[in-house]
């Protein structure tokens, strides 16, 4: 599955990256299995991803839980608590 | 009901006459979220915001018809700026306009408090010597948002 992959604030700046299309491992089913997978890519995103219960994930531009399902998914981001406002 | 993110300046008395005329209000609330120097060491000399285009303006048009389920507004605008903004600079606006102020006033504060949480902006901020920090989140804000989930603890609000 391809899918756009979007990195924002202290994620993006330790992984290096805003945004990139990959094309993912057949047997990730949930947002959590694809940061297991990311964290193992590089040192890079292994420090990007050293908290994994501190990122929030956004599924096709909606907040998700590290439960959900990333079938059919087109973008999923990756993202620090948000400090808007 | 509208949406704006921008880098550029607002005018509150703008908006709010364009945001009214013509229609029957009998109540307006603004907020205006301003960027604060702070003092000491943790004093700022700017602040930058990211934010996520496309799920930014998503996530507050959500927001905001969310609003108008829950109180009867006549119009609400919520502007939110972006970019690298100093001391003084405005950073958010919030108008909800109503019949009474009751519904004018909570739906401005339940617009923050929601768009705190729920928005996907994030800010830098910039020390004086040129150092950089990412603002944490804050479990306040949190809790800000989880009084909206139980309408009983909000007593002056009506269906």
């Amino acid at each position: 599955m391809t899918v756009t992959l979007r990195y924002f604030a202290w994620v993006r700046e330790r992984a290096g990256r805003a945004e990139e299309q990959v094309e993912l491992p057949a047997d990730l089913e949930t947002a959590a299995d694809v940061i297991g997978w990311l964290k193992g890519r590089s040192p890079e995103f292994g420090h990007a991803f050293e908290k994994p219960e501190i990122v929030r994930i956004a599924i096709d531009q909606q907040h998700a839980q590290p439960s959900a399902s990333i079938r059919g998914a087109r973008e999923i981001a990756f993202f620090p608590p948000v400090t808007g406002g | 009901m509208a949406a704006r993110i921008q880098e550029a300046d607002f005018d509150i008395a703008a908006e709010i006459r364009a945001l009214t005329s013509g229609q029957d209000v009998g109540a307006v609330a603004t907020f205006t979220g301003i960027v604060r120097a702070g003092a000491g060491e943790s004093r700022i000399a700017a602040m930058t915001l990211e934010h996520y285009p496309g799920m930014t303006e998503r996530a507050l048009a959500d927001v905001e018809a969310e609003a108008c389920r829950r109180w009867p507004l006549t119009a609400s605008l919520v502007i939110h700026r972006f970019g690298r903004l100093v001391p003084g600079d405005n950073i958010v606006l919030v108008i909800t306009a109503s019949a009474h102020r009751e519904a004018a006033f909570d739906a401005a504060r339940f617009l923050m408090d929601y768009l705190k949480t729920e928005a996907p902006f994030w800010k830098r901020e910039e020390r004086a010597s040129g150092e950089t920090t990412w603002v944490h989140a804050r479990p306040s804000d949190d809790q800000a948002r989880e009084r909206w989930a139980q309408p009983r603890a909000v007593p002056s609000r009506k269906p």
